[in-house]
């Protein structure tokens, strides 16, 4: 398989603490990669240094051989690298579907052109598959404001794939979601997602990590401890210790 | 409401606004010119207001186009007043486009009070240079229109609101069809969530800088118009009460509608006109106790009666 991302002594303090300790790891187009670790082990760090939110204090990040180590959010994300957030980054005051025509008029150039109108057949058709593959055709009228948090979830990703990423990192797309739901969520998002995108997610339930993830990566302290298949890494003894706390 | 409609109504709007300017006494024409002249740097501010700034500083722009109008006229000969309305125009655009790559970055407070002192700078600068007449200013010649120069006031009075109302209304259609397209829509999110907008690859920036520009040429077009219309252009154009006037209007309008904006800034101008004349001590207290009751009962502007009400919008939503 062809590495997708490479990142290479990756580091990062925040003043005494130290959020990514020297990280080096490949990951291959077309995985699904679960990110695990206790609240501080450096996952979101790791998430936000790949999509350029904070500039890491040394080391590479390579992206399909191209160096993309200290650029800006906008050019990491033209480079084909999206992702979503632990909180929704969305358009609040606006309704579900402008968010997306938003979304879908960045990359065809429509949103920087003065006069290219919302209702031009093509965004429309576009907008139409998002609506249908991530199931927001009902609420497609409704203010983001007004929208319980999965859908916002929701919402959050289908915004973050129109640019047609080949790289998505989905921080903690199931917090804050109903646990009866967490899972009908993830069945949604990664059925709507094409199989050759490489997916990155951040997730705290071990149910879910092992049920969609084909790789999954184990933080603590900073550090990757354990990377491998899921059975083989959930049942590694200091994952148990240090992260899900299961006896042997 | 597709383009083409948008078209159609600014169409019947101006020709309509042609046919009342024809049968309205001359002081009432008059004051549609300066209604639309401040109308149209107010709907510059309303493009600012949709991607989350507010401007202090509108006044330097609509200064700045009288100004170049006028010295267009005076110094350069020229003496056709739509060449010198686009004149005005350009010359705003050109310290708009200036002005927008030392503010694009700043937000808030910072971007409001940086665009005040830029135009109190500039009205400092005007009253200092007696070249440009100083607090007096300059008087200009009558202009001609295409060649035709107005025998009569009247003839020349509606010459200028035929163009002040062509100008008005190709604006405001303009800035409809741009508020509906997809660029509008991103200029709204920038005012929402400036990170996704940044993760969805565009430019937070680059809008604000293209808006900053727009905004300034739309001011400089009616600094022109009321320079023109007045005959005489000062340094009270760029001093902060003018900008506190466009904000006003702004405000008053609400950002629903581009054609509350000209409603708004008529308004204003028939509630100042009247109020100066009846009652000539307290004018301003009236002009204030307006304002209030517009901002209490009207929190949204007066763009908000032209809306549609959002339970009929969910409905149609359902319909659909």
């Amino acid at each position: 398989m062809t590495a997708i991302l490479d990142v290479r002594n990756l580091n990062k303090t925040f003043g005494a603490i130290t959020a990514a300790d020297d990280i080096s790891l490949a990951i291959n187009s077309g995985e699904r990669v679960g990110l695990i670790g206790t609240n501080g082990a450096g996952k979101t760090t790791f998430v936000n240094l790949v999509t350029g939110y904070i500039r890491a204090d040394s080391g590479s990040i390579v992206l399909r051989g191209e160096d993309i180590t200290g650029r800006s959010p906008r050019q990491i994300t033209c480079a084909g690298v999206c992702r979503s957030f632990q909180i929704p980054q969305l358009f609040l005051n606006m309704t579900t579907e402008e968010n997306l025509i938003v979304a879908l008029g960045i990359p065809t150039g429509k949103a920087m052109s003065p006069c290219a109108s919302a209702r031009a057949p093509d965004l429309r058709a576009a907008l139409e598959d998002l609506l249908t593959r991530f199931q927001l055709d009902e609420v497609r009228h409704r203010v983001v404001s007004e929208l319980p948090g999965g859908v916002r979830k929701l919402l959050d990703i289908a915004v973050s794939v129109t640019r047609e990423p080949v790289l998505l990192l989905l921080d903690e797309p199931t917090s804050g979601v109903a646990a009866d739901q967490k899972f009908v969520l993830m069945d949604i998002v990664m059925g709507a997602l094409p199989d050759e995108v490489t997916v990155l997610f951040v997730e705290h339930v071990m149910d879910i990590v092992s049920r969609y993830s084909t790789r999954v990566l184990a933080f603590y302290d900073g550090r990757i401890i354990s990377d491998g298949q899921p059975h083989a890494v959930l049942s590694d003894p200091r994952v148990k210790s240090y992260i899900t706390g299961t006896p042997d | 409401m597709t383009n083409g409609r948008i078209v159609l109504f600014s169409a019947i709007a101006l020709a309509g606004l042609l046919l009342l300017g024809s049968a309205l006494p001359d002081w009432a024409t008059f004051l549609l010119i300066i209604a639309f002249s401040k109308g149209l740097a107010a709907l510059g501010l309303v493009v600012l207001l949709r991607s989350g700034l507010l401007s202090f500083g509108q006044g330097l722009f609509y200064c700045v186009g009288a100004y170049g109008a006028g010295l267009l006229m005076l110094w350069g000969g020229v003496n056709d007043a739509i060449v010198l309305v686009f004149a005005g125009g350009f010359a705003a655009l050109i310290v708009g486009l200036i002005t927008a790559l030392l503010l694009a970055g700043y937000r808030k407070i910072f971007f409001a009070t940086l665009t005040l002192a830029l135009s109190m700078l500039v009205y400092g600068a005007l009253t200092k240079a007696d070249i440009l007449g100083g607090s007096d200013g300059l008087n200009l010649h009558p202009a001609k229109f295409v060649g035709w120069q107005a025998s009569a006031t009247g003839s020349a009075v509606y010459a200028m609101y035929a163009i002040a109302s062509v100008l008005g209304v190709g604006s405001a259609c303009l800035m409809r069809i741009h508020f509906g397209s997809v660029r509008g829509l991103l200029s709204l999110g920038v005012k929402d969530n400036e990170i996704r907008v940044e993760y969805l690859g565009a430019s937070a920036r680059r809008v604000i800088f293209e808006n900053f520009a727009v905004a300034a040429f739309l001011a400089g077009i009616g600094g022109a118009l009321n320079a023109l219309a007045l005959g005489h252009i000062d340094p009270e154009l760029a001093f902060w009460t003018t900008s506190g006037e466009f904000v006003f209007v702004a405000i008053l309008a609400g950002q629903a509608s581009v054609a509350a904006v000209f409603a708004a800034s008529f308004l204003l101008e028939l509630v100042r006109s009247f109020s100066s004349q009846y009652f000539p001590n307290v004018w301003q207290m009236m002009l204030g106790i307006f304002m209030l009751t517009i901002i209490l009962f009207l929190p949204n502007g007066l763009g908000a009666l032209l809306q549609r009400r959002p339970r009929d919008k969910a409905v149609e939503g359902k319909a659909r």
